[in-house]
């Protein structure tokens, strides 16, 4: 590991200017992905700041019938949180189906948003990676794709987002707060949050240097049956080959987003509205254009029948 | 008789042996050793937290991870590194209660925290009752995974008590019940390489008690 300084941050617009003014700072709360990550030198920041006293650990009704929830508030405790559980299920469901109970327990909100591919080639250090070192290429495309993306990539880097939670948001149209060092704050729906990589893939989100993650708000309920359906090499503790976040309304009407497919969470709002006419229509129109390799393209079948499986869940519900 | 001079032995110095072995051949995947580190450190940092009950305060390298300060700092090596990347569980210990991979965990971070690891569950004396039901039961074969195993076996019944719902719960609503399925689900971040799995779980279904570790997801 490289050596660093460190600072516990009191207030988050100095944390943020503490950031923002000093290449190659970053921001640290839970440290799970980012201290593995520096052990292998893929990253190598020369400041921490340290944000846990930061009091975002909250998660609050909002005046228009949503929830607040604070950036540091833990995957544990948002899964376990009575609210979420009754009102965003597939929220509880996404977040307990990834990671290990340790993780899980340390990993904050903003964490989850900001953890990094688990592309192999970004994790060797020894092979070439747009991600991780920009313009050395990209060894995953012709290599080793099995776990990599079907769609929204580039012919700079195949990578996916690896977590489950944010799939879960985009399907509740969640919203990320932040805030700058010059105390601008923003709001940032979780649709135009992660980038697709294009050229520069080694920006993973729309966040500009220094900007803080304060919160994640939820819109009001949607009601419906939720579903995290996720399909994994292993039945714990391993990423997703391809989930499906899903809410259908009795009517059979719903919303569908897929993770492990993309460089973000992926949902289109028009397969949504096919819902009705079932899982292979959805999915047609869902990854249209998909650029698969030979070893991923397993991942659109099986994207059909993940769906498949949720739909045929929620009709047993709603006759029951 | 044998006039060769009485070897005491202890399974730590052939570890710590077999460590140095590893570093002159050259190959640094085999044995424990503390996080690799390169470069100017930064200066030292002052941290104070307690462990098992006792005031600790020590000046690190910020880099230190916990792990490395409960080993190389406090000598408490019943934690184990095994993976040192938060995928094997190893070194798992309780921080305020909530277990957590301690190698994915800077010390300094934990200033004022009260850390618990497998020294302070139970002595040889008075066993904890998972520590006594992983022994009645053969929760082990090599023993590397136990203390990790155990640590995060108190933090799983802990959560199952607080209502903690799981990816295996049937209805999340409900509060959550031991069974076996709940049990291998919630153990999932502790890897054995043994494989003692199906002993790990005899010995924590009776500590639930057969009753709850019997009843239906």
């Amino acid at each position: 590991m490289r050596a660093f300084t460190y600072e516990r941050a009191k207030d988050p617009i100095a944390a943020a200017r503490a950031v923002a003014e000093r290449p190659g700072a970053k921001f640290i709360a839970g440290g799970t992905n980012l201290l593995d990550l520096m052990k292998i030198e893929v990253e190598t920041p020369t400041h921490l700041v340290d944000v846990q006293d930061l009091g975002f650990d909250r998660i609050e009704p909002t005046p228009e019938g949503g929830l607040r929830i604070g950036a540091l508030v833990t995957n544990t405790d948002l899964a376990a949180d009575a609210r979420i559980r009754r009102d965003y299920a597939v929220l509880s469901r996404a977040i307990l189906a990834g990671a290990s109970g340790q993780l899980r327990t340390k990993a904050p909100t903003a964490g989850n948003l900001l953890q990094r591919t688990r592309c192999p080639y970004f994790y060797d250090t020894n092979m070439p990676c747009n991600k991780r070192q920009p313009g050395s290429g990209c060894a995953a495309i012709g290599g080793y794709s099995r776990p990599l993306g079907v769609i929204g990539v580039s012919k700079a880097c195949i990578a996916t987002f690896p977590g489950d939670m944010a799939v879960a948001l985009r399907v509740l149209d969640a919203v990320v707060e932040t805030v700058d060092a010059a105390g601008h704050r923003r709001a940032i729906p979780i649709a135009g949050f992660h980038r697709l990589w294009g050229d520069t893939p080694q920006q993973d989100t729309v966040l500009c240097p220094g900007e803080l993650v304060t919160a994640v708000t939820l819109p009001r309920p949607l009601g419906g049956s939720h579903f995290y359906e996720k399909v994994r090499d292993r039945a714990s503790f391993a990423f997703a080959l391809v989930s499906v976040a899903a809410v259908i309304q009795p009517d059979g009407t719903g919303r569908a987003a897929f993770g492990g497919v993309a460089p973000r969470p992926w949902r289109v709002e028009a397969a949504d509205l096919l819902l009705p006419q079932g899982a292979a229509t959805v999915t047609a129109r869902a990854f249209q254009g998909a650029t698969p390799t030979r070893d991923n393209a397993f991942k659109l079948p099986l994207a059909t029948r993940a769906l498949a499986a949720v739909m045929a869940q929620a009709a047993s519900r709603t006759k029951a | 008789m044998s006039d060769l001079p009485k070897l005491e032995i202890s399974r730590r110095g052939v570890l710590a042996g077999t460590a140095v072995t590893a570093v002159l051949t050259g190959n640094p995947a085999l044995g424990a050793h503390p996080t690799p580190t390169q470069g100017e450190a930064a200066p030292p940092m002052p941290v104070r937290f307690t462990v098992n009950g006792q005031d600790q305060r020590l000046s690190l390298d910020p880099r230190t991870t916990l792990l490395d300060a409960l080993r190389e700092h406090l000598h408490l090596t019943g934690t184990k590194k095994g993976c040192d990347h938060g995928q094997c569980g190893a070194c798992t210990v309780l921080a305020n209660g909530r277990r957590i991979n301690a190698c994915l965990s800077l010390a300094v971070m934990h200033e004022g925290d009260e850390i618990t690891t497998i020294e302070g569950l139970g002595t040889p004396e008075k066993l904890h009752p998972i520590q006594a039901a992983f022994v009645k039961y053969d929760g082990y074969q090599c023993g590397y995974c136990t203390p990790g195993q155990i640590c995060s076996a108190v933090a799983v019944l802990d959560e199952i008590a607080r209502g903690v719902p799981s990816h295996v719960q049937a209805d999340l609503m409900a509060a959550p019940r031991p069974t076996n399925l709940e049990l291998r689900e919630r153990m999932s971040g502790n890897i054995c390489r043994c494989g003692a799995y199906s002993n790990i779980a005899e010995a924590l279904a009776e500590v639930v008690g057969p009753a709850a570790a019997g009843a239906k997801a």
